[in-house]
C-alpha cells in the first residue's frame, strides 16, 4: 500500500515538474506546479510529516499559487517566442540537467549515510504532528522563527515598494542621475501610491 | 519504503528545476522552476529527518517554505514592475546590466 502510494505520488510530482518546464503557456505551468505540490504533500505524509504536509497544501497550493495565478492573469500569459539567443540551448540544457542528476545521485548514494537502504527508525505516533513542531518552533528554534517572521514582513513591504503604482516621469535613467530624479518622483506620488506606503508598513 | 527512493526522487526534481531554469526565458516560468528546486530541497530535508528520527529537519523545511514565499513575493513584485514599465518579459532581452 505504502509502495503504491509512493509511486503514484512520485509520478505526480515528476509529471508536474516536467509539465512546468515543458508547457508553453505560463498559466498551464502554474496548474502543473499545483499538481506537483499536492503530490509532494502526499510524500510528506508518507514520511510522517503531517504538519509540513498541511502547511504545503495551505501555504503553497493555496496562497502562493493564487498569487501566481493573479500575476499571470495581470501580465498576460504569452507563450515565449521560439527565438533562440544561445545556439544549442535546447539540447545543452537537458544534457546539463541529466549530468546534475547523475552527480547528485552518485554523491548521495555512494556516501556512507547511516540508514540508507532501510526504512528509518521506528517513530512514535506523535512524530511530526503540529504539537511537536510547534513546541520545537517556540522553544528550541525561537530566534529563527522570529527572524523568519521579520523576513516575511520585509518581503511584504519590499513587494509593495517595488510594485506600487507611481507616476514615473519616464526616467532618462542614466545611472548617475538616478538619485536626483528619484526624490521628486517619490514626492509626486498619486494618492493611491501614497496610501499604499503607510498601509503596507505595519502589515 | 526505503529512504533512498525519496532522496533519488528529490535529486531528480532538483535536476528538473535546474534544467527548466536553463531552458526557459520567461521570468514567471523561471520563478516556477525555482519553486521546484526549493521543494526538492524540502523533500530531501524531510526525508533525512525521517531517516534520523528527529523532527528538527521538518522545522528547517518550514523555514525553507517561508524563504520560498518571500522569494515569490519579491519576484512577482519585480515582474509587475517590469510589466508596468512596458519592458519585455524575457530574460534575454533584459540585458542592460550585462557587461
Amino acid at each position: 500500500m505504502e509502495v503504491i502510494l509512493f509511486f503514484v505520488a512520485a509520478i505526480g510530482a515528476l509529471g508536474g515538474a516536467i509539465g512546468v518546464i515543458a508547457l508553453r503557456n505560463p498559466f498551464y505551468g502554474v496548474l502543473a506546479l499545483i499538481v506537483h505540490l499536492f503530490s509532494l504533500a502526499v510524500l510528506f505524509l508518507l514520511l510522517t510529516a503531517a504538519f509540513v504536509a498541511a502547511a504545503q497544501v495551505v501555504v503553497y497550493a493555496g496562497a502562493v499559487m493564487v498569487l501566481y495565478v493573479f500575476v499571470v492573469a495581470y501580465v498576460g500569459g504569452d507563450a515565449e517566442s521560439a527565438w533562440e539567443p544561445i545556439p544549442g540551448q535546447r539540447f545543452l540544457a537537458p544534457l546539463l540537467g541529466a549530468a546534475l542528476f547523475v552527480e547528485l545521485a552518485v554523491a548521495v548514494l555512494s556516501s556512507s549515510l547511516l540508514a540508507l537502504g532501510q526504512d528509518g527508525p521506528h517513530v512514535n505516533p506523535g512524530f511530526g504532528n503540529p504539537a511537536a513542531i510547534g513546541y520545537l518552533l517556540l522553544e528550541k528554534f525561537l530566534i529563527p522563527f522570529e527572524a523568519s517572521s521579520m523576513l516575511l514582513m520585509l518581503a511584504a513591504v519590499g513587494a509593495i515598494v517595488l510594485a506600487a503604482r507611481r507616476e514615473v516621469p519616464e526616467v532618462a535613467a542614466s545611472g548617475s542621475s538616478e538619485h536626483s530624479s528619484e526624490a521628486p518622483a517619490e514626492r509626486s506620488e498619486d494618492p493611491l501610491g501614497a496610501t499604499a506606503h503607510p498601509g503596507g508598513a505595519p502589515s | 519504503m526505503s529512504i533512498d527512493w525519496y532522496i533519488v526522487l528529490s535529486a531528480l526534481l532538483f535536476a528538473t528545476g535546474a534544467m527548466g531554469i536553463l531552458l526557459r526565458r520567461s521570468p514567471i516560468v523561471i520563478l516556477l522552476c525555482l519553486e521546484l528546486m526549493l521543494n526538492a530541497g524540502n523533500l530531501a530535508l524531510v526525508a533525512f529527518s525521517r531517516m534520523v528520527g528527529n523532527q528538527q529537519g521538518q522545522v528547517f523545511a518550514l523555514v525553507v517554505m517561508v524563504v520560498a514565499a518571500c522569494e515569490v513575493v519579491v519576484g512577482l513584485g519585480l515582474i509587475v514592475a517590469i510589466f508596468r514599465r512596458k519592458l519585455p518579459l524575457d530574460v534575454d532581452e533584459l540585458r542592460e546590466l550585462r557587461g
